[in-house]
């Protein structure tokens, strides 16, 4: 009952994160948009999103000694998860550096991005709301 | 708290682009000098960039900071003009300046500060989600 509850919550908490680390990644490229050699990277939001949340066989879910125990849920994203899942962005235009940051699409993937980020905030406050008025039985 | 090593990532190219803009600035003043005391006129500087891997293990692929890998000097002989009457007139009468291009220097200056005010603002929009998390739930 209680994992119904918080089933929501759980894999918005994922996306969030997920939010994150994407932020943490297009901020890398624009750091270093002047760096020769550096490749852009990204990742296929929807995609990982699946991998995190969506298999059956959690990686880290806690053994429970005793049947009234909660489980943990749904797997936790840690630092660096995401990094073998990280493709290469295709430059649009070369450069003579071979630096493959396109400063266009990185920004509108920065701002895109952060969007999203507080649109799954919203969505967490939204879930406790609703929540909290459930309980509360107003 | 993964976006908080967007401070350290953003911060690092903002600091690796103000060290570009403080090579720049030193290039364009000393881009009329002569040759100095060892005899030899300034030579321009570069610098090159590198990627650092940084976050909470310091080698996530993730989290890439930059850092100034070196500055070197441009190799170029330096504009040579002939002026028999300057003080620093070689036997010949021809006076050695420095090797700077005011105009490389000047779109140099140009592109460092633009990449100094796209990391700035990333750091700024950073700022603000993560304000907006520690509100979670309270609005």
């Amino acid at each position: 009952m209680l994992n119904r509850l918080t089933d929501t919550l759980d894999f918005q908490g994922q996306a969030l994160q997920l939010r994150a680390e994407r932020q943490r990644l297009v901020a890398s490229n624009i750091a270093n948009a002047d760096t020769p050699g550096y490749v852009a990277r990204d990742m296929d939001f929807a995609k990982t999103l699946r991998a995190i949340t969506g298999t059956p066989g959690r990686p880290t879910t806690i053994a429970l000694a005793h049947a009234a125990h909660i489980g943990s849920g749904a797997a936790g994203l840690s630092g660096g998860r995401v990094g073998s899942e990280l493709l290469y962005a295709t430059p649009a235009q070369t450069n003579l550096d071979r630096n493959t940051v396109d400063m266009d699409r990185e920004r509108a993937s920065f701002a895109d991005n952060a969007i999203k980020y507080e649109a799954t905030l919203r969505f967490i406050t939204g879930n406790v709301r609703t929540t909290l008025s459930a309980i509360t039985g107003q | 708290m993964s976006m908080l090593s967007i401070f350290n990532v953003s911060g690092s190219a903002a600091s690796a682009q103000s060290q570009r803009l403080n090579v720049v600035a030193s290039n364009l003043a000393n881009a009329d000098t002569v040759a100095g005391p060892n005899g030899t006129a300034y030579k321009a500087r570069q610098v090159t960039f590198q990627t650092q891997l940084m976050g909470e293990t310091g080698n996530d692929p993730t989290a890439a900071g930059v850092r100034v890998s070196t500055i070197a000097e441009d190799q170029t002989p330096g504009r040579r003009v002939h002026d028999p009457k300057h003080p620093a007139a070689d036997a010949e009468g021809y006076v050695t300046y420095s090797n700077v291009n005011a105009i490389e220097e000047m779109v140099n200056m140009i592109s460092a500060s633009r990449s100094y005010q796209n990391n700035l603002e990333v750091m700024n929009t950073a700022k603000t989600l993560l304000l907006k998390t520690l509100q979670l739930g309270q609005g």
